[in-house]
């Protein structure tokens, strides 16, 4: 099962014949990926080899979805032009978007997901600003590192990309059903919450691991979502805990501002839903570990 | 209703000068920031410039940096001004920041006051000369970015001017939070929704609602996260004037907004922010003595938070920077990450961590022998002792690079825990 993605997706990257999609590309198809085409609309009609898998690239992400069936997206068009490669894709209805594209301005996120609710919301989008998610053993839709971890019964929802990485690693031994990469962005598309309820209802999922970070109250949120509705365990991680207010750190959405988006306020609203918090990623890891042995 | 403000307004009503200046839009959206790589905080008088540019009502005024200059000023806008600290800080009323200008003599006089005035440690370099108004009634009107909801917020109320935050807290009903579609944007129905929900007196509803609509206009055509205007004032011939303003801009996007780098206050900025940002490094300048270099935003942030724990034990050591090298970890942009925080005079130790995903340990271990080759040819080699922590693809490969290279500072310390352990406690040795 899974969420999001599994090994039946057939995935086409919008801007695949740039460099950073071209390596990613090879990357993904590398670690099982079904990548049945690239968008480029200079380059419809061509093929781009790789390794010896020969992908066609077509025009639009309608041609694309109507040659291949395609339904998934990966986005990694500059961030000028990234509005409009996530509104054509809502155009066409494909169920999942994910968009890697960093530095992308807010009022064009924000555009976009509005205008993803005009449409009935018949897209989900995963991103901006985000590695992409991955279905270990069948499936890996971004930039996420395939090698450092392999299929198991563990969820991964995080804000952070290394922050997932570095959880998959140590956690590599029991493995995982799904990672969700959701970015750290101050508009992102596919949230805690999405990503969460996805998880209490796969089958293949027994325990679910949440990173968040400093900024914003999707954090609090999610507590309120897990109290409410999750069954499963859930342990959490959160970062940016000596994160001066005012300052930004690094992800244009962390950022602590009075006493609101602060990683105190996020590590007790979790533990108040029953959400074992980790001080530091290994620590997480352990209680991951043990709640799973318990 | 509330009457704080006219605690200070009444005593003149003619002036700009307020006690103190609130922002709701700091207590009642959790996505305000004072300082940051991806927002710039306009001053005041670059805030009024912007709305003069887009039709917004405002006053004349003009900047200077010099006493001197406000002579010709004032007599330019009348023979009366206020004079007004340019900081990015609220309270510069309560501190003295403000001052009513009676004529050219007195502005110069006032200006020698405010100029060089250290406000909640920030120095004023520039006051704004600004004309005189007669003011019935304040009001608060912006426009900001709801991370919550996904999309951007209106917030407007009748009691705006002095303590609007105060207002924003005990007696929320007072401010008016309407919700603006991203693609609809303000049209005339909705400024007049913005209005009827704040409870603007009819006889100025038309003009604020079409103050709301330039404003409106700013926000999308600049690419601002935050347009504030506090107060929004009526005159005593009944004109709605933006007195007093506050612009955040979006530094994502830079590609549409060629105007917007000069707009940033470069002389403000933190030397080693300064130096980093030139080499396009992430780096955020923070109190402490172990300096930090790590790949990705979220595990520098981690890396933060398990240094100070660490700290702990080692007689309060901190982390003195933020620093995100990002993925590739490259062996140019190593040295030049390294470069900046051993230019950093408190760092007494280094904190290198590394996860190795896209690229491998072993590329990140040669950047580090690079990096420090690199700076031994420059005349800067490391003098702090280097802790390296290498997880993830290939890391056994990476450390036994390192441990070939067998440079007298670096250790190696394999897990992220302990490598903040023994970094804390090199700092705390030093």
């Amino acid at each position: 099962m899974a969420i999001f993605l599994t090994k039946e997706s057939k995935v086409i990257v919008q801007g695949m014949t740039g460099s950073e999609g071209q390596k990613h590309t090879r990357r993904m198809l590398a670690s099982g990926t079904n990548i049945v085409g690239g968008v480029n609309p200079r380059k419809a009609g061509t093929k781009v080899d790789f390794d010896g898998t020969e992908v066609p690239v077509f025009g639009t992400v309608k041609e694309a979805i109507e040659a291949t069936g395609a339904d998934v997206t990966v986005i990694f068009v500059p961030e000028k032009f990234t509005k409009d490669a996530v509104i054509e894709a809502i155009d066409a209805e494909i169920p999942l978007a994910v968009v890697i594209t960093e530095g992308i301005a807010v009022h064009d996120t924000a555009n976009f997901w509005a205008y993803a609710g005009q449409k009935g919301n018949k897209t989900r989008i995963i991103g901006p600003n985000c590695p992409g998610l991955i279905t270990p053993g069948q499936s890996n839709a971004g930039i996420i590192p395939a090698n450092i971890t392999k299929p198991g019964r563990i969820g991964l929802v995080s804000k952070s990309g290394t922050l997932t990485y570095q959880m998959m690693y140590e956690l590599s031994d029991i493995g995982f059903s799904s990672c969700v990469g959701i970015g750290g962005d101050p508009i992102i598309g596919t949230t805690h919450i999405d990503a969460l309820a996805a998880f209490e209802a796969d089958p293949d999922t027994d325990l679910i691991v949440m990173i968040g970070e400093i900024g914003g109250d999707a954090e609090e949120r999610a507590a309120d979502f897990i109290k409410a509705n999750v069954t499963k365990p859930v342990v959490g991680y959160v970062a940016g805990f000596t994160a001066p207010e005012g300052k930004t750190m690094g992800h244009a959405g962390a950022i602590v501002s009075g006493s609101s988006g602060t990683a105190q306020a996020k590590k007790e609203a979790l533990e108040a839903a029953g959400v074992k918090v980790g001080k530091t990623p290994s620590e997480t890891a352990r209680l991951a570990r043990a709640a799973l042995a318990g | 209703m509330p009457r704080t403000r006219r605690t200070c307004a009444a005593s003149s009503k003619i002036a700009s000068s307020r006690c103190h200046r609130g922002t709701p839009a700091q207590t009642t959206n959790r996505d305000f920031q004072e300082k940051g790589r991806t927002r710039v905080d306009l001053f005041e008088y670059q805030a009024r410039d912007l709305f003069a540019k887009h039709g917004v009502p405002v006053l004349a005024g003009e900047v200077i940096d010099t006493p001197e200059a406000a002579r010709e000023v004032t007599e330019r806008l009348g023979g009366r001004a206020v004079v007004k600290a340019q900081v990015k800080v609220g309270g510069r009323g309560k501190a003295g920041g403000v001052k009513l200008a009676s004529d050219a003599d007195d502005a110069v006089a006032k200006a020698t006051q405010i100029l060089g005035m250290d406000i909640k440690g920030h120095t004023v370099h520039k006051v704004m000369l600004a004309q005189t108004a007669d003011i019935k009634e304040e009001y608060y009107v912006s426009f900001l970015l709801d991370r919550t909801n996904r999309t951007f917020l209106a917030m407007a109320s009748v009691e705006g001017g002095v303590e609007i935050e105060v207002v924003a807290e005990q007696s929320p009903e007072a401010l008016a939070k309407i919700p603006v579609d991203a693609i609809e944007g303000v049209t005339k129905e909705k400024a007049a929704e913005i209005v009827a929900a704040a409870k603007f007196p009819a006889d100025i509803a038309d003009q604020v609602a079409e103050v709301l609509q330039t404003l409106w206009t700013v926000f999308i055509e600049e690419d601002a996260l935050l347009v504030e205007v506090n107060p929004l004032v009526k005159t005593g011939e009944g004109k709605i004037i933006a007195l007093d303003g506050k612009v955040s801009l979006d530094e994502n996007a830079a590609f549409r907004q060629p105007e917007h780098e000069a707009l940033e206050d470069k002389a403000a900025a933190n030397p080693l922010e300064a130096a980093a940002k030139a080499k396009g490094l992430n780096y955020v300048k923070l109190e402490g003595e172990v300096g930090i270099i790590g790949n990705g935003a979220g595990l520098v942030m981690s890396t933060l938070d398990v240094v100070a724990y660490a700290g702990e034990n080692h007689g309060g050591v901190k982390p003195a920077n933020f620093l995100d090298i990002g993925g590739g970890a490259s062996a140019e942009v190593m040295a030049n990450g390294l470069e900046i925080i051993l230019g950093d005079p408190d760092v007494k130790s280094v904190f290198v961590n590394v996860f190795g995903g896209i690229t491998a340990c072993d590329a990140v271990a040669n950047g580090i022998v690079q990096a420090l080759e690199l700076l031994k040819s420059k005349g800067e080699e490391v003098t702090k002792p280097l802790v390296v922590r290498l997880d993830g693809n290939n890391a056994e490969l990476g450390r036994k690079i390192l441990t070939d290279a067998n440079h007298p500072l670096v250790q190696q310390v394999d897990t992220m825990d302990g490598a903040a352990e023994r970094a804390a406690e090199l700092a705390a040795a030093k």
